[in-house]
């Protein structure tokens, strides 16, 4: 097999295993990354929400948030797992076709 | 380490993005003279290789979470002015479509993760594995090394854009308006777990797929067939 092959062969297992930073923090009860907390968890760690971070905070509100899909935050480990997949696969398949466009215009 | 929309003040944000324009500018024009079009399939495999290793969460157990960027190995294999585009893209697309990393931080994130990351690991690279042969186990160690090293700088140069919000952005009495945690919780914070933990992921995630390379396509580990 052609290395190019095994890299994207490398790129589908790594896809594959991917609920893997979904399900060991679950495991392991960490939570979000170091100042990446949502508006609930700033109000508790910090007993308010600074104004200016409240109202950028909402200013995007990307189609799938945090690699699950909408309106699936309660739905059990296996479904989020899922959906981690899908999201691998289309964030993987887009930065494929975004780096092809860049590539026609950056080509010598 | 990415930072979300609202932790960042809106000069702090401009003033990234700002920086950030030349660079990508000069990576668009150095990749253009470089980039053969066989080698597009490499960028999007680097693109590819990024945006997944970032899903990959590691606990520290009962705390936070953080990831490896895998920029530096895309740093060591496509150059770094390629890796900045190719981290670049899988950032974008992390920020607009999966709401990780903030919009208005992508300039932010970017220096940090599609900059400063890569070329400090391409360089600490370069010199651990100055004149080594190509098939040398001292460039698996430069790997590791850079890897280990050029996430800590990025995560340090995080943890000062969180800290210094408070003091560039507050209320008329006292109280934060965006990131409330200064350099001194945000520094620490930020370097302590990543050189506790999430730099030895970098490291080896680095480490290992070189070795695999060294094995079966020393080729691609060779001078001058980089991109740039």
């Amino acid at each position: 097999m052609k290395i190019i092959s095994k890299l994207w062969l490398f790129i589908g297992v790594l896809i594959i295993l991917s609920p893997l930073g979904l399900l060991l923090p679950e495991h392991f009860k960490a939570g979000s990354a170091w100042g990446e907390w949502g508006t609930g968890q700033m109000q508790e760690l910090l007993g308010y929400i600074p104004k200016g971070l409240g109202k950028l905070s909402n200013l995007w509100s990307a189609p799938i948030p945090d690699y699950a899909f909408k309106g699936w935050e309660d739905k059990p480990l296996s479904s989020l797992s899922l959906a981690y997949i899908s999201s691998a696969v289309i964030g993987v398949l887009i930065c494929v076709v975004v780096v092809f466009i860049l590539g026609k215009f950056l080509k010598k | 380490m990415h930072i979300p929309d609202g932790y960042l003040g809106p000069s702090t944000c401009g003033f990234l993005y700002l920086i950030m324009l030349p660079i990508w500018t000069a990576a668009s024009r150095i990749v253009k003279k470089t980039l053969d079009s066989r080698q597009v399939p490499l960028l999007a495999i680097g693109a590819a290789f990024s945006f997944v290793i970032m899903m990959f969460n590691v606990p520290i157990p009962g705390g936070t979470t953080g990831h490896a960027v895998g920029g530096v190995l895309v740093a060591i294999l496509l150059g770094p002015w390629a890796a900045c585009i190719a981290i670049t893209v899988a950032l974008v697309i992390q920020s607009l479509l999966f709401g990780d990393g903030g919009i208005t931080a992508i300039g932010a994130n970017c220096f940090n993760m599609a900059f400063v990351l890569p070329f400090a690991g391409y360089y600490i690279y370069k010199a651990i594995s100055y004149k080594a042969p190509i098939d040398s186990r001292r460039r698996v160690v430069a790997a590791g090394i850079a890897g280990y090293i050029a996430l800590n700088i990025s995560a340090g140069i995080t943890g000062f854009m969180f800290g210094i919000q408070p003091m560039l952005y507050k209320t008329a009495n006292g109280a934060a308006l965006y990131c409330p945690y200064g350099l001194n919780v945000a520094l620490p914070a930020m370097l302590g777990e990543h050189l506790l933990l999430f730099g030895w992921v970098e490291a080896i995630v680095t480490a290992l797929v070189i070795k695999y390379l060294q094995k079966h396509a020393l080729e691609l580990l060779a001078e001058g067939r980089k991109i740039q």
